[in-house]
């Protein structure tokens, strides 16, 4: 009787726990694999179950032991998981180039070093800590059927101009992030204002013209198919190429004064409790480049240095410690209230 | 001066103590070079610290009643350029921190004026250097103290550190073997005058006491006067030796004479045998002295000459002939017969004339002094590659004795205590064919009994 009243109790502390361990938030869980098999190999991730099915297939028909537990999560989630919960994932994969930046300097990750790695460009890792395995470049969505009587803008003063001489044809027509929901939007936003002073003159028309933003790249691309943006601004390049064989009038403009792109990395977590599949797995990421067919089937453009000696306007943000700017309380609130100020017009 | 190892060498004192200064500047040059260096890297660190704390605080502004700040993003950026280190920083107003990392606290210290204070402790799991700046903030217009502290791991500075570490250790290591190479040569140089000085020493023959001449550094000039004054001392008392000798000698031959002459005037008158008998004893031993003295003198004379060699052309031929006429005479007295096979055509040589009849007549004489009465003693001269001049007697020869010691002064058979001799005959005869660059060879006659006496003499 009283082991039973004993096993009730420790079931309940146990409940309790693993409730407390899961206070962030998740948006979808698939294991893969027997889950039988001697090595586990958790992953948390922002990027879609779709984009990264094809890689997780690849490694396990290269590794048939490691079942893989795939969590994904939004990038402030895993933020949370990570950095303030030290949840036991054994890799972090995510977009937000500014909260791995923190994560591995503020002392939760890893280092890790073998060939693989050091094949990678200077440019594509930090510490040995965070890698790169993406390039991903934010480009400017727009719908054809807008462009019919104009050319087609290919920089950022065109689409000022553009913007400003006809505000009747795109009076509610444009989108963009909404930067105070979306990191992405914020990360890209921020790289834009590093960039050039004609981001803010552009948010300036666009704030004028009604924006409208959003949370996510998938649903910007989606209402200029439908015709009910004309443009889209800072879309996340690699979403829309994916997306558009199923469009039509759709077209993805790389503007050629410059290009930010995001680099999207990984990390093994100092609370990582799987070491080796964890690193035979950041292996297979940043040699992602040598398996082109695999990279066409999730979308993700591997690290492609002759691409960006080709293209002068692609401009990778950089990793390392100038990303902790934006992250600063202050800045980001100066940050937001300006770009409150020129979208919302208040 | 140790006991244990009775031969010092100088070269390798001189090689150990060059090799050890070597060693010794190597390390110092080797934490030299990585003193300095490691302090100018630190001393980079430290700027580019303080001027992103500088950069900070330059953004810093008051806004109403409270401070603001606008973070530039150069004055993290920079810090990631030079390195992949770990970055943090502060801004406190009065104490509370108003962003970045809260628990990034510098150790107290006194902040003055606009220069940057530095410190390094370790924070979140790592040393961190940091730079801290001190900027009033006026709000309203009570001023306010906003520190803004920018720290960094020292990653980059360790790899700096390794890699000056790697570069001063190979410089000095290669420092060290050329130092000590070169110290080798050094002291190979230093001691070739005194191996040429041994050199030269050595190749003298047994007789030369010129003094010293060769090229001698100035720290060797002092050894070389002492070695010459040696010599000359040695020379001087040599030669007072000899010509004591000589003199002894030449002085004891003369009153022999007389003495002899007077026994012989004796013997003649004194008609008892066994008075006559007294007196033959006693000329005998005038004999045996006057012969001996005049050994001694023929020594003296040969020893004397063969230090100044003069040569001069002779015939070796009629040398030999000359010599066997001189003493035919006395082996007349004992009915001993001189059988000559001398070659008939000159046998030219270079040498020195007296000394080599003297050599011939001391072989000869040694000849018919050991052949029985009645006997042939026979002389040849050949050339056959080298000169070889030979006396063979059928006397009572070597016996047992030693044959290779008979060249020494005063050396005799053991089977001739019975005769007149003082053992100086073959000495003299060898020196003289050493002094000729010949040799002397004395083997058993290989016709039975007797001896054989070869004068061997280079031709050419």
């Amino acid at each position: 009787m009283r082991h039973t009243r004993l096993t009730h109790f420790v079931i309940a502390i146990l409940a309790l726990l693993t409730g407390a361990a899961h206070a962030f938030e998740t948006e979808g869980r698939q294991v893969y694999g027997p889950g039988t098999a001697a090595q586990m190999l958790k992953v948390i991730s922002t990027a879609d179950k779709e984009a990264f099915e094809p890689i997780i297939k690849g490694f396990q028909a290269v590794y048939p032991g490691v079942t893989v537990d795939y969590t994904i999560a939004s990038s402030t989630e895993v933020m949370k998981a990570i950095y303030d919960e030290g949840a036991p994932f054994d890799l972090v994969i995510s977009s937000a180039m500014d909260l791995q930046t923190k994560i591995a300097n503020d002392g939760y990750a890893r280092s890790y070093s073998s060939a693989q790695t050091d094949s990678l460009p200077a440019w594509a890792k930090w510490r040995d800590q965070v890698f790169a395995f993406t390039q991903e470049p934010a480009v400017v969505v727009v719908s054809e059927r807008f462009f019919d009587k104009t050319p087609i803008p290919e920089n950022r003063e065109e689409l000022i101009g553009l913007l400003r001489d006809h505000p009747d044809r795109f009076r509610g027509r444009v989108g963009t992030y909404d930067v105070r929901t979306s990191g992405l939007g914020y990360l890209f936003a921020t790289q834009d204002s590093r960039n050039s002073e004609s981001f803010w003159r552009l948010t300036e028309v666009m704030g004028s013209l009604d924006a409208r933003l959003y949370c996510c790249s998938s649903d910007m691309i989606s209402d200029v198919a439908d015709g009910k943006l004309a443009v889209a601004y800072n879309v996340l390049g690699s979403y829309a190429e994916g997306r558009l064989p199923q469009t039509t009038g759709v077209r993805i403009v790389e503007l050629n004064d410059f290009l930010s792109v995001m680099l999207r990395s990984a990390l093994i977590p100092t609370t990582a409790q799987n070491l080796g599949p964890a690193q035979a797995m950041i292996d297979y990421l940043v040699t992602l480049n040598t398996r082109p067919a695999e990279a066409l089937r999730s979308g993700l453009p591997p690290i492609d240095e002759a691409q960006l000696a080709a293209n002068n306007a692609m401009r990778p943000i950089r990793l390392g410690p100038g990303l902790l700017v934006f992250l600063d309380r202050l800045k980001r609130e100066t940050f937001l209230r300006s770009w409150s100020n020129a979208i919302l017009q208040q | 001066m140790t006991n244990h190892s009775p031969h010092t060498s100088i070269r390798r004192r001189l090689v150990i103590q060059l090799a050890v200064v070597a060693a010794i500047l190597s390390l110092a040059f080797f934490l030299i070079v990585r003193v300095i260096a490691e302090r100018a890297a630190e001393v980079t660190q430290d700027d580019i610290l303080a001027a992103s704390a500088t950069a900070i605080a330059d953004a810093l502004y008051a806004d109403r009643d409270q401070v603001g700040l606008d973070l530039p993003y150069s004055a993290i950026s920079m810090l990631g350029t030079i390195s992949q280190d770990r970055v943090f920083y502060r801004v406190a107003v009065a104490g509370q921190t108003l962003t970045g990392y809260e628990d990034l606290k510098t150790p107290e210290r006194d902040l003055t004026g606009t220069e940057a204070a530095f410190a390094t402790f370790p924070y979140r799991g790592e040393n961190v250097r940091a730079a801290t700046v001190l900027r009033p903030v006026s709000l309203g217009n009570q001023p306010v103290a906003v520190t803004v502290t920018v720290a960094q791991t020292q990653r980059g500075l360790a790899a700096i550190s390794s890699r000056i570490t790697a570069i001063a250790t190979a410089i000095a290591v290669g420092f060290f073997f050329l130092a000590t190479a070169l110290s080798l040569l050094t002291a190979q140089s230093a001691l070739a005058p005194l191996d040429r000085m041994t050199q030269a020493v050595a190749r003298r023959g047994p007789n030369d006491l010129r003094p010293v001449d060769t090229d001698t550094p100035t720290e060797l000039i002092p050894l070389v006067e002492a070695l010459n004054k040696f010599i000359s001392r040695l020379g001087t008392s040599l030669s007072r030796s000899e010509d004591l000798i000589a003199e002894a000698a030449h002085r004891v031959r003369t009153p022999l004479a007389t003495v002899r002459a007077q026994a012989e005037i004796t013997h003649h008158r004194l008609k008892k045998p066994e008075h006559r008998q007294a007196i033959r004893e006693m000329i005998r031993a005038i004999d045996e002295s006057s012969r001996s003295a005049g050994q001694l003198l023929d020594h003296a004379m040969v020893t004397f000459r063969a230090d100044s060699l003069e040569g001069s052309n002779l015939d070796l031929a009629e040398l030999l002939n000359e010599t066997c006429d001189r003493l035919a005479p006395t082996a007349d007295l004992k009915d001993i017969e001189i059988a000559r096979e001398i070659a008939t055509g000159p046998l030219d040589f270079k040498g020195d004339r007296i000394l080599l009849q003297n050599a011939l007549r001391n072989i000869l004489d040694n000849a018919i002094k050991y052949s029985l009465p009645d006997t042939q003693i026979t002389v040849s001269a050949q050339r056959n590659g080298e000169f070889r001049l030979s006396v063979l007697d059928q006397g009572r020869g070597f016996g047992d004795t030693d044959i290779a010691n008979l060249t020494g002064r005063f050396s005799r058979g053991s089977n001739v205590a019975d005769i007149v001799g003082s053992g100086l005959g073959l000495t003299i005869a060898d020196e003289v064919a050493r002094s000729h660059g010949g040799r002397l060879e004395i083997s058993r006659n290989k016709e039975g009994r007797g001896a054989c006496v070869t004068l061997v003499l280079p031709t050419s």
